[in-house]
């Protein structure tokens, strides 16, 4: 139904989009006891952990392969064997994802070769997973990146077997990076809620949800999936996916393990949602429960009340494919009008979108999308900050990243609850913004008769 | 207040339909009855004056729940969206000392916020315990030098009408005529127009309203000495008295304000409303009219021809969308037919209004735009409101916030009349927001998903065995 648009300018201004190398890295980052190791200059991985750790207010695990000027030239296989073999001494850890960065994949760089090299040399680091991926920048944004690793790690982890019976409680759970960790977490207590175990990968919500432990600062992740849980993805009766840019991902699962699997592009509102918990009561073969009637009660109630503010509210929003769509839907859903909307890359998700139009670009194309049309609200990244102030409207925090902003990496957006909860705040900073009737001053009226007297 | 007072009150001889016998109102039937009281009805319509202070004498349940809960906006003061309370006590309403605390509160009141005026708004607390505001405003005028004006509205005398009709008194008994208004600014004035003088009488400039019909006014010549009472000052209610003309804008409660100033003025009136385009251009029409003038006609047909032209041109969209569409209105007396009116000029069909609080007059004129066989519904009940609404087809309901929820709970539009709204509907650029308001509700798709049942609703096919096959 959407125009796709891809942006001819030359050059992006404000971009929205983030290497994939960093989406790939975020993926090892909800792996327990990984490492993702850039193989690039050392700036590449300086920048993705700063733009991490601004998000999660969290230590991030990120290392580099340090390429310089002379292995630019030479090769830079020895700076990779070298890399893996201080992390595997230094840190211990079970995975490592080793990423290609844009100089890498210009000088041609062949990982798959490299680890080989890396294993005949240090044998006695066998038992620490290695997994390749390529992130070419040019391919994409963070969701490309972090699906090609989810691929890469199931490719790596999770066995191939015969289609067995399944683990008659636990399913997977595919988590597209739009999930947040509080949605992460919500989903683990809605799965809970119908008997089942739910097996996320990548699990975001067990390590950079914020968490004071015990063992104080690691250079590891602090949690994540287990190396054990993945290659246990197989005993499972079904495969959630979440997310559209996933879809590769799943396929492979479902090749190697037989489970399985029900897609689904978002779970925000009504609707979204529903589908997800009819899919849990049919797997669970329990009814619905009770707490989540009244969860869904809730929204159903919120919907309603919110109406007034959301009609026709005019709302633009820039982010990345899964979550722009996951958002659009929500909002013409609610009868808000999508006037501009602007995805950090490309997806074949993009043109079934319920919009007349949406731009494969930057913040500055939405910006000029709706500069002549009337706005209400802008929802995207803490980017947008300027572009939100320059259009006069409010911003809505949503996507990577939220540095200026606590606990955006925390918010609860999708289900029942956090639907309902975007709604009330979608309704307050548009009620908030709402333009009034402006006051009128006559010309038979004295010029001193408009003071705001003393209070 | 005695109770020959309140008679007097109620009578109000410039009501046409005040000709036959008295059947009396009806008594609030306990254990179901809805609405505020008179002393409700009293502030609400004095409230809005803005740069004037505002002191509920009484306990904290009249005030504290209550204040800055009005949609009328101010230009210029805030002074009057202040809460002011005596807050009285337990042991101020035995042992007595509730006046002495009174004019403690005018006092502070006074030095810190320095009103141009104080109104004294009794209670029935008050009003109980025999409390005499006069007397204390008497002397709180001759203390501060302050104009100090006491409201005798407790809540036991009568509903909101009631006090409606209260606040219309003390305005004629000590505030209308108390000054002269400022002479016209020689900036103002223009070649070849005259300028008139008028009131609007029952205007509150509610979600700032009337600042859509304020710039024609202006445009056409006609000075608004005051609007009674949205967005007024205390001193444009002192010099209404010089008038030529008084358009009582949106209560038969008023119409007594309006009487008043013509037995003593001789200000001409006539009623009329805002809302809506066919009685927006009838206002001005009728202004042209009363104050006999053929220039001020004629350029009063042109502004309506260009007006009515800009605002039919933005509505066209929303006549597509709306044709067709049912409404039942339930809103109380006057909002009743100027309602319709409104909805009609959108091309609407009004399937039903209500008549809780209107006159016979206003029945009258209902008649006169739905037809011979206008259903009225004069039960306040919500529960009996929201089965017309399915009786009759409806796709919005039109009514004030009371409403609101009730409807929403069973999945109905909504389109809020009240006066605590923050939306302006008046003016030709207020029908184009009215317009927008009924589209957003009776469209939006929320609808849709909230009346379906879960897709699980009914079915018991979640057993083991067939679901995994199944996916």
């Amino acid at each position: 139904m959407a125009q796709v648009v891809l942006s001819g300018k030359p050059l992006a201004v404000r971009p929205l989009k983030v290497s994939p190398a960093m989406g790939a890295s975020l993926a090892f980052l909800g792996i327990d006891r990984a490492m993702p190791l850039e193989h690039g200059a050392r700036g590449c991985t300086a920048l993705s952990k700063l733009f991490f750790m601004r998000h999660f207010r969290e230590p991030i695990a990120l290392q580099t392969t340090a390429m310089e000027q002379l292995t630019v030239v030479l090769g830079a296989d020895d700076n990779v064997v070298e890399a893996l073999r201080t992390i595997c001494e230094k840190d211990g850890p079970d995975v490592i994802g080793l990423i290609t960065t844009g100089i890498a994949e210009a000088q041609g760089a062949d990982i798959p070769r490299t680890l080989r090299a890396f294993r005949t040399a240090h044998p006695a680091f066998s038992p620490v997973s290695i997994i390749p991926v390529n992130a070419p920048d040019a391919g994409g944004g963070l969701e490309t990146g972090f699906a090609d690793a989810l691929e890469a790690i199931i490719g790596a982890l999770v066995p191939t077997t015969e289609r067995s019976t399944g683990r008659l409680r636990q399913v997977n759970v595919l988590a597209s990076p739009m999930l947040t960790t509080g949605d992460a977490e919500a989903l683990h207590e809605w799965i809970g809620a119908f008997g089942l175990d739910a097996l996320m990968l990548p699990d975001l919500a067990s390590s950079l949800d914020g968490h004071l432990t015990e063992i104080g600062f690691s250079t590891l992740t602090y949690g994540g999936t287990t190396r054990a849980a993945i290659a246990r993805m197989g005993a499972s009766i079904a495969t959630l996916v979440i997310g559209s840019s996933l879809g590769r991902a799943a396929d492979v699962l479902k090749a190697r393990t037989g489970v399985p699997d029900l897609r689904f592009a978002g779970l925000m509102g009504l609707d979204a949602y529903d589908a997800f918990t009819d899919a849990l009561r049919r797997i669970s073969g329990r009814p619905v429960p009770r707490s989540i009637e009244r969860q869904r009660a809730q929204l159903m109630d919120a919907m309603v009340d919110c109406h007034f503010a959301l009609g026709e509210a005019r709302v633009a929003v820039a982010a990345d494919p899964d979550l722009l769509s996951q958002l659009i839907r929500f909002l013409v859903g609610m009868g808000a009008e999508v006037v501009a909307a602007v995805a950090s890359a490309p997806s074949p998700l993009l043109a079934d979108l319920p919009v007349d139009r949406i731009a494969v670009g930057d913040l500055e194309d939405l910006e000029d999308s709706v500069r002549t049309r009337g706005l209400d609200l802008v929802i995207a990244n803490s980017h947008a900050v300027q572009t939100a102030a320059r259009l006069g409207v409010p911003l809505l925090r949503a996507g990577f990243p939220q540095h200026d902003h606590f606990g955006g990496h925390a918010r609860t957006w999708v289900g029942y609850r956090g639907s309902r909860q975007a709604l009330f705040d979608f309704a307050n900073v548009l009620t908030a913004g709402r333009q009034l009737v402006a006051p009128y001053r006559s010309r038979y009226r004295a010029a001193d008769d408009w003071r705001e007297t003393a209070c | 207040m005695r109770a020959d007072e309140i008679l007097a009150l109620q009578n109000e001889p410039a009501c046409d339909h005040n000709r036959k016998s008295k059947s009396g109102c009806a008594r609030p039937k306990p254990g179901a009855t809805q609405g505020g009281c008179c002393f409700d009805g009293a502030r609400n319509a004095l409230v809005p004056i803005t740069d004037a202070a505002h002191i509920v004498h009484g306990p904290i349940g009249c005030a504290g729940s209550s204040w800055d809960a009005r949609g009328s906006r101010s230009s210029g003061s805030i002074l009057y969206r202040i809460g002011l309370t005596t807050d009285l006590s337990e042991m101020d309403v035995i042992m007595g000392g509730g006046e002495e605390r009174l004019l403690g509160a005018i006092g502070h009141v006074i030095e810190r916020y320095s009103p141009a005026a104080v109104f004294l708004y009794n209670t029935c607390v008050t009003a109980m315990s025999g409390e005499d505001l006069d007397v204390i405003a008497r002397g709180a005028r001759r203390r501060w030098l302050v104009p100090v004006v006491p409201v005798d509205c407790a809540g036991f005398y009568g509903n909101k009408n009631l006090g409606n009709r209260i606040a219309g008194d003390v305005l004629l008994k000590h505030v209308i005529g108390t000054a002269e208004p400022a002479p016209v600014p020689k900036a103002a004035q223009r070649p070849g127009i005259r300028t008139h003088d008028v009131n609007l009488i029952g205007e509150w400039n509610v979600g700032g309203e009337f600042w859509n019909v304020a710039p024609l006014l202006d445009e056409l010549g006609l000075r608004v000495l005051c609007t009674l009472t949205g967005d007024a000052r205390f001193r444009d209610l002192q010099g209404m008295h010089r008038a030529e003309a008084n358009m009582v804008v949106c209560s038969k409660a008023m119409l007594s304000v309006a009487r008043g100033m013509q037995e003593r003025w001789g200000t001409p009136f006539f009623e009329g409303s805002f809302y809506g385009m066919a009685d927006t251009s009838q206002a001005l029409r009728d202004f042209a009219r009363v104050l006999d003038d053929p220039d001020l006609a004629a350029r009063t047909e042109a502004l309506i021809v260009r007006e009515e032209a800009g605002a039919e041109a933005a509505l066209a969209s929303y006549r597509r969308r709306l044709a067709g569409k049912r409404v039942l209105i339930f809103s109380g007396g006057f909002k009743s037919w100027s309602v319709i009116s409104a909805m009609q000029d959108l091309g609407l069909t009004v399937v039903a209004t209500g008549t809780e609080k209107s006159t016979e007059e206003d029945k009258a004129r209902i008649r006169a735009l739905m037809g011979p066989d206008a259903r009225m519904i004069d039960d306040n009940d919500q529960t009996a409101l929201l089965r017309a609404f399915d009786a009759y087809g409806a796709d919005i309901l039109a009514a004030g916030d009371r409403y609101i929820y009730p409807a929403l709970k069973a999945r109905v539009p909504f389109l809020d009349l009240d006066h605590v709204r923050d939306i302006g509907f008046a003016g030709y650029a207020g029908i184009i927001e009215f317009a927008r308001q009924v589209a957003v509700s009776a469209e939006s798709p929320v609808w849709e998903q909230v009346r379906a049942r879960p897709r699980w609703d009914g079915r018991n096919d979640h057993g083991l065995s067939r679901q995994v096959e199944g996916l």
